[in-house]
């Protein structure tokens, strides 16, 4: 499973970050970052994020 | 449950209720009937970047089309399809096209549609926005300089205020209330934001009653006639006042439609196995706040009542509560207003961080809390960076009542 981030769509809603905490997180310079190849038992959770994100800027590839 | 499933309306709502129907496993046939000809699509941005842009039709649809799942790819999609009557003892929905479908299962799905202001004149310079094709309507009028009036200084309302202003349009609000956003945010963070509008630009004219549309003779407008006797001339305006929910094809089956789709805590509607209901039509008692039955409009409650409904039509029993925290979100003049919680419900509010003054929100932002009864059960950040949301979502106090 790969996550992918459209970083021109994403708007740093923070959404994902809430929806998934061990995915998704705030660096200290404020960007994003992301787990790019979680295991497969965080599937639920990356999908969650997928959802949430209201620039559907998160897609998850198999 | 292996039977089919109708799921009426094929918006964010009736998307995501048949990906997880599919998700849980449901494998038996799926239909989502719905009243636009267009797949499911993202409506946030109607407001804002659709307005503001100068994106085509094509490129728009290409955007903020969801991207369903692979799960869905079995799914009868019917488009264009809009419901006009049901009968839920014989499990049969009829269209427009005088169509019908049997079901096994109903999800209801259709959403809303814009109020409209109730009085006649210039009707060929008013406009609502729900729709992509609303948006595209509205922006094609959107030039510099033209005179724009935005009835109802909601959410929506301030939205298309701050893009058009960034068009070039003279743009005056007139609402009803104290302040912008009042029922949302309350009057102070409804201030803060008003002053924020007006320093770029834009006037108010806050507890106003329009009385009238003066029309020019022709079916255009001249201006808006308020209650004081003053008439706000402009070249056109868009109606924000407000929505109402689609459940007219429902009529005739007993249910309360007083006020939407009334469900129960499980999104079943009044207690029925087989009728489930999702999204902003759905009127259902949140545990997070109390056991008031409420519609609640933002664009994540879809996302959670959907999942909740699916459950509820696969799975033999569910979860005891549902108590999912209400979030929204709105973008004006290049600043983010995030709320979690349900400030709506607060009886007092503090300043938890920043001031309220436009500059102070735009440098570094500005966090309100909203209390009931003691209890932090709402928060409102203006300005403030996307790392710092989680801090102050986790100040509102989920415990739930029981």
């Amino acid at each position: 499973m790969k996550i992918c981030v459209d970083l021109v769509k994403c708007q740093l809603h923070g959404q994902c970050a809430i929806a998934a905490p061990k995915l998704f997180s705030f660096g200290e310079d404020g960007k994003l970052q992301w787990v790019e190849q979680p295991d497969e038992s965080a599937r639920r959770e990356a999908e969650e994020a997928a959802d949430v994100c209201p620039e559907q800027a998160i897609t998850i590839e198999d | 449950m292996t039977g089919h499933v109708l799921v009426v309306g094929a918006s964010l709502s009736g998307l995501r209720l048949a990906e997880q129907l599919r998700g849980l496993g449901h494998t038996g046939p799926v239909t989502i009937a719905g009243a636009e000809t267009r797949m499911p699509y993202n409506r946030p941005p109607l407001s804002k970047d659709v307005l503001t842009g100068d994106d085509d039709e094509a490129t728009l649809v290409q955007s903020l089309s969801f991207r369903p799942r692979p799960t869905l790819d079995d799914v009868t999609w019917k488009l264009g399809a809009t419901a006009v009557a049901c009968d839920l003892a014989a499990r049969r929905v009829s269209f427009a096209d005088s169509s019908t479908l049997s079901y096994d299962a109903l999800a209801i799905a259709t959403g809303l549609s814009p109020r409209r202001v109730p009085l006649s004149g210039g009707e060929k310079d008013r406009y609502v926005l729900r729709t992509l094709d609303d948006a595209l309507a509205l922006r094609a009028r959107l030039i510099a300089g033209a005179r724009l009036a935005v009835i109802g200084a909601g959410f929506i309302g301030c939205e298309v205020a701050a893009s058009a202003r960034k068009r070039g349009l003279a743009v005056t609000m007139i609402e009803t209330f104290e302040a912008p956003m009042q029922r949302a945010i309350g009057i102070v963070a409804g201030q803060a934001m008003q002053a924020l509008h007006r320093s770029e630009g834009i006037d108010f004219r806050l507890q106003s009653k329009i009385t009238g549309f003066v029309d020019r003779g022709d079916g255009h407008l001249d201006g808006i006639r308020l209650e004081t006797g003053e008439m706000i001339a402009c070249d056109l305006a868009v109606e924000a006042v407000g929505s109402t929910a689609n459940t007219a094809w429902l009529v005739g089956n007993g249910l309360d439609l007083s006020d939407g789709v009334l469900c129960d805590n499980a999104m079943r509607v009044e207690g029925r196995a087989d009728v489930v209901a999702a999204g902003d039509i759905a009127r259902f008692p949140n545990l997070f706040a109390d056991h008031v039955p409420r519609r609640i409009e933002h664009w994540t409650v879809p996302g959670f009542t959907a999942k909740r409904a699916a459950e509820s039509l696969v799975k033999e029993m569910v979860q005891s509560s549902f108590a999912p925290l209400p979030a929204f979100w709105s973008d004006q003049h290049g600043l983010r207003l995030q709320s979690y919680g349900s400030p709506s419900l607060g009886d007092a509010s503090e300043l938890l961080e920043g001031s309220l003054c436009p500059d102070d929100m735009r440098r570094q932002g500005v966090a309100l809390g909203y209390r009931r009864a003691g209890r932090m059960i709402g928060v409102v950040l203006i300005g403030l960076p996307a790392a710092r949301l989680a801090h102050y979502r986790n100040l509102v106090d989920v415990g739930r009542e029981t």
